[in-house]
């Protein structure tokens, strides 16, 4: 509804702004490139797809034992997102195999309320001109896919306390 | 023509006068320039430094400067009290010492300029602020309001006395119809610069302590009791050292009427106190700081209990008649109800109303030594000015000092003989 | 508005006539001084522009490098407003300095624009038992959530309304802006603020030469002087030319958005209209377009 009013007053007012609650729920959003681990992918390259498919929940112990998976562990493991057909894809629930370029279409999946937000450019971080052109970050440019809570952050510097500002200065 | 001749003359007298006096004269002199020359290199070095060289901060960013101007609004508004009983009720004893309410509030009126001057971070800026070359934002600021009207009764009373003494060194009496209308103007005048003044802080919902609807009606009440303290001692003293005769029924009917006004600003405090204990919301945490402190931050407390106790003390002696007639009990009570009053506006309204800031901030605010050697200076200004102008007004009531032609019109309230021409 | 500039400054050219002869310096001179300059609002295009350039000549010698003084003025058909989650924020103060940077603040006497309000989360949003001094190795702390405020930008400003001057108003586009030429420094503003967005150079300002952003606008971020008053201005000098303030783009948690409000598809309009949403101090009727909403 507000897709469809907005684009009879907004677009018209704001030639050439890119916005994501006009788009259609099929339509691809402008992410920059996934973050990837450098040489991680294509993932292809080491998955060589003519090896059979261990499908089995188990402790990983040949490759990838820095990932700590700590997103409903006790429920989800690696084949739950990523294919195991294609390992440069990941799947949804129904099957449909996606790029990593779209992945928040799989968050989106459990996090609808939050996959909205974001859509609307209110969750996360939206960059570019908030009267133009404008492009989104993916749900993995801020949260581990693995581990996507967010750690506390060492806080900068507290304010100086009026009592000691100017000091130095004879009053 | 003939005038401005005139004019000049009177000037020249007055001049000649103001430099002629005994020993206690310029010693008194001496001190006062002693302490404007170290008020002005106190202020020298906050010019140079910025206001970083008071204590004042973005938590508390009015403070000192600002608590001695709204006293000095209020002893300048002082002089309607004087004028009230001797004009509207036409009572004689007053009348004489009118003129020196006018005198104190001259005086008064320059030390809020002054003030309100070392207060401001541009003050080179100043003619933003005159109407034709600046841009005053009127009606909407009411500080606006407050420099037109403090400026307005500055004129107002600088006509008034002037008109008055020329008049008399010309041998005339004042001429009744100019000078009446004049006269009786400065009392709603009078009102209005302590009303806008009230206002200045009562308009600012962000100050919860000052947004009390009481609050002009206490700066009238706190200004009608420190204003004629000063002039009951200065009565005093030109009656003892001039031939000023000042009827003992006019410092009498002054000290009475100075009870009832301290009865009114004790009982305004009390509503306040009242209103803002027994509901006991958050607000309350302003009277708090003022009086008990907030944990550790209690500067301001001995102050403010002081504070009650001269002002509750003056009262007491005040409304007593034995004890308002008796010199010695008299000046105590002048002198604790000017210290009663300056403390309450000096430091109790300003600085607890800006303790804890608008998001909470605790910063516990006392005035450095620049702004209390500032302050003393302006002071000093004040004083001297005031000196200036009694010593050269009262020789002109007396009739002891009049132009060459004229005979001295004697006393005051003597007929007066016209000029021969 | 009546244009009464030049008057003024033949007036003011009189008066300073002695001045100006005995420092054999003439009329056009002086009146390219800062004491001479008129107020902002009421001057004409030329004027503006024989000022500019001589605050950018000013500021080149000053700080060793070229900067730019825009006057760009509101776009239209735009209100900026600002939402900021507070179920989100983290009080990292990472837009504290990000303004400090973007804004020129005096780094010395310290200056924020930005103050970051750590709150206990069993009290709720209580300045009383609010702190801006917290130290901590890692925020957030447990028990405790954050609140930045700097200006709301209110519609009806009484900060607007306490300057004796008219140095401050709010522009077209809703930013409420100070001319630091014509402000006195009487601070009025600043009892009047019941939010404490506005600061006070107490001292001379002081920024590095190398920390200097020469990117500025004369209602925003150029450099100020001693005396006069100062506040968050949503960076003017780029929303006007449709980036985002500093702060939104830094915040490392997006907890902060901006945008038109008249516009039905901007990020704030969407938060107006799906979130529940709070301003600060309500019973005040300051009415602020700075929201603060909780978006989880």
């Amino acid at each position: 509804m507000l897709a469809a009013c907005g684009h009879e007053h907004g677009e018209a007012r704001y030639p050439g702004v890119v916005k994501a609650a006009l788009q259609s729920p099929g339509e691809k959003i402008e992410v920059p490139p996934p973050p990837f681990t450098e040489g991680a992918f294509p993932c292809s390259d080491c998955h060589d797809p003519s090896l059979p498919v261990n499908r089995e929940r188990r402790k990983l112990e040949m490759a990838h034992q820095e990932i700590v998976l700590q997103h409903d562990e006790e429920h989800r493991w690696c084949l739950d997102c990523h294919s195991a057909e294609n390992r440069d894809k990941l799947h949804l629930a129904s099957g449909e195999l996606v790029d990593f370029t779209e992945s928040y279409r799989l968050c989106g999946q459990c996090h609808g309320d939050k996959h909205r937000d974001w859509r609307a450019g209110v969750h996360g971080r939206r960059i570019g001109q908030w009267n133009g052109h404008k492009s989104y970050l993916l749900c993995v440019h801020c949260h581990s896919s693995h581990a996507p809570k967010f750690e506390p952050k060492p806080p900068q510097p507290a304010p100086v306390r009026p009592e000691a500002l100017g000091r130095g200065v004879v009053r | 023509m003939a005038t401005l001749r005139r004019f000049w003359q009177f000037a020249l007298a007055s001049l000649h006068i103001v430099l002629r006096g005994n020993v206690y004269y310029w010693i008194w002199i001496a001190a006062l320039l002693l302490l404007i020359g170290a008020g002005a290199v106190a202020y020298a070095h906050q010019l140079q430094a910025g206001l970083i060289a008071t204590n004042m901060r973005d938590q508390v960013s009015w403070a000192f400067y600002i608590g001695n101007f709204t006293f000095l609004v209020g002893v300048a508004a002082a002089a309607v009290l004087l004028v009230i009983p001797a004009y509207v009720y036409d009572w004689k004893p007053i009348k004489e010492v009118v003129i020196l309410g006018e005198l104190l509030a001259i005086a008064s009126i320059v030390m809020c300029g002054l003030f309100v001057t070392v207060d401001i971070g541009r003050p080179e800026r100043f003619w933003h602020l005159l109407p034709g070359l600046g841009s005053l934002n009127v009606p909407q600021s009411l500080l606006a309001w407050d420099v037109l009207v403090l400026n307005g009764y500055l004129v107002l009373n600088l006509v008034i006395v002037t008109y008055m003494l020329f008049s008399l060194y010309r041998g005339r009496h004042p001429a009744k119809k100019v000078f009446l209308p004049l006269v009786l103007f400065s009392i709603p005048a009078a009102i209005a610069i302590h009303t806008v003044t009230a206002f200045l802080y009562n308009g600012l919902p962000a100050r919860p302590f000052w947004n009390a609807s009481i609050l002009a009606p206490r700066f009238i009440a706190s200004a009608l009791c420190s204003g004629p303290a000063v002039l009951l001692i200065l009565m005093q003293l030109l009656r003892r050292f001039t031939r000023f005769d000042i009827d003992d029924r006019a410092i009498w009917k002054v000290a009475e009427l100075m009870a009832y006004t301290m009865f009114l600003n004790l009982f305004l405090l009390g509503a306040e106190v009242f209103k803002d204990v027994y509901s006991d919301t958050e607000h309350l945490v302003h009277m708090r700081y003022m009086f008990v402190g907030l944990g550790e931050h209690r500067a301001i407390v001995p102050y403010m209990w002081f504070s009650v106790f001269c002002s509750i003390a003056a009262f007491l002696l005040f409304l007593i008649p034995k004890t308002r007639r008796n010199p010695l009990t008299l000046n105590l009570g002048c002198v604790l109800i000017w210290i009663g009053v300056y403390l309450e506006k000096g430091m109790g309204l300003v600085i607890p109303g800006m303790t804890p800031d608008t998001l909470g901030e605790i910063y516990e605010y006392f005035p450095s030594n620049v702004e209390l050697w500032v302050a003393a200076g302006i002071f000093a200004v004040g004083f001297l000015l005031f000196t200036l102008m009694v010593k050269v007004a009262t020789p002109i009531m007396l009739g002891e000092l009049h132009a060459s032609d004229v005979q001295g019109i004697g006393h005051a309230d003597e007929p007066a003989h016209e000029p021969v021409r | 508005m009546t244009k009464t500039t030049p008057s003024r400054r033949e007036f003011l050219c009189a008066l300073g006539g002695c001045a100006a002869a005995a420092t054999a310096a003439g009329c056009s001179d002086l009146t390219h001084t800062s004491w001479f300059r008129s107020a902002f609002r009421e001057l004409g295009d030329d004027e503006k522009k024989a000022i500019v350039a001589d605050l950018e000549r000013e500021h080149a010698v000053k700080y060793g490098k070229p900067v730019k003084v825009g006057t760009e003025g509101p776009l239209p058909d735009v209100e900026f407003g600002y939402a900021l989650d507070i179920s989100r924020c983290i009080g990292c103060r990472r837009c504290v300095y990000s303004c400090v940077d973007e804004n020129n603040q005096s780094r010395d006497p310290q200056l924020h624009w930005i103050r970051v309000l750590e709150m206990d989360k069993e009290k709720g949003i209580d300045f009383a038992h609010a702190n801006a001094y917290y130290e901590a190795e890692k925020v957030p702390r447990d028990g405790h959530f954050y609140l930045p405020v700097a200006c709301q930008q209110c519609r009806n400003a009484p900060c607007v309304r306490a300057c004796p001057v008219g140095a401050t108003w709010m522009e077209k586009d809703g930013i409420v802006v100070i001319d630091y030429d014509w402000c006195i420094g009487c601070r009025c503003c600043m009892s009047a603020c019941p939010y404490g967005a506005r600061h006070f150079n107490y001292g001379e300002p002081h920024v590095p030469p190398e920390q200097l952003n020469p990117d500025t606008h004369y209602l925003g971020n150029r450099p100020r002087t001693k005396g006069v008053v100062e506040k968050c201005t949503f960076c003017i000098q780029r929303v006007r030319k449709g980036r985002y303030p500093a702060c939104v783009e830094v915040c490392p948690v997006g907890a902060r958005k901006f945008g038109n409000l008249l516009d039905p598809d901007s990020e704030v309009r969407y938060v107006l209209e799906h979130k529940r949403v709070y301003v600060l101090k309500a019973e005040l009727n300051t009415r602020p377009k700075f929201f603060y909403f909780y978006g989880l």
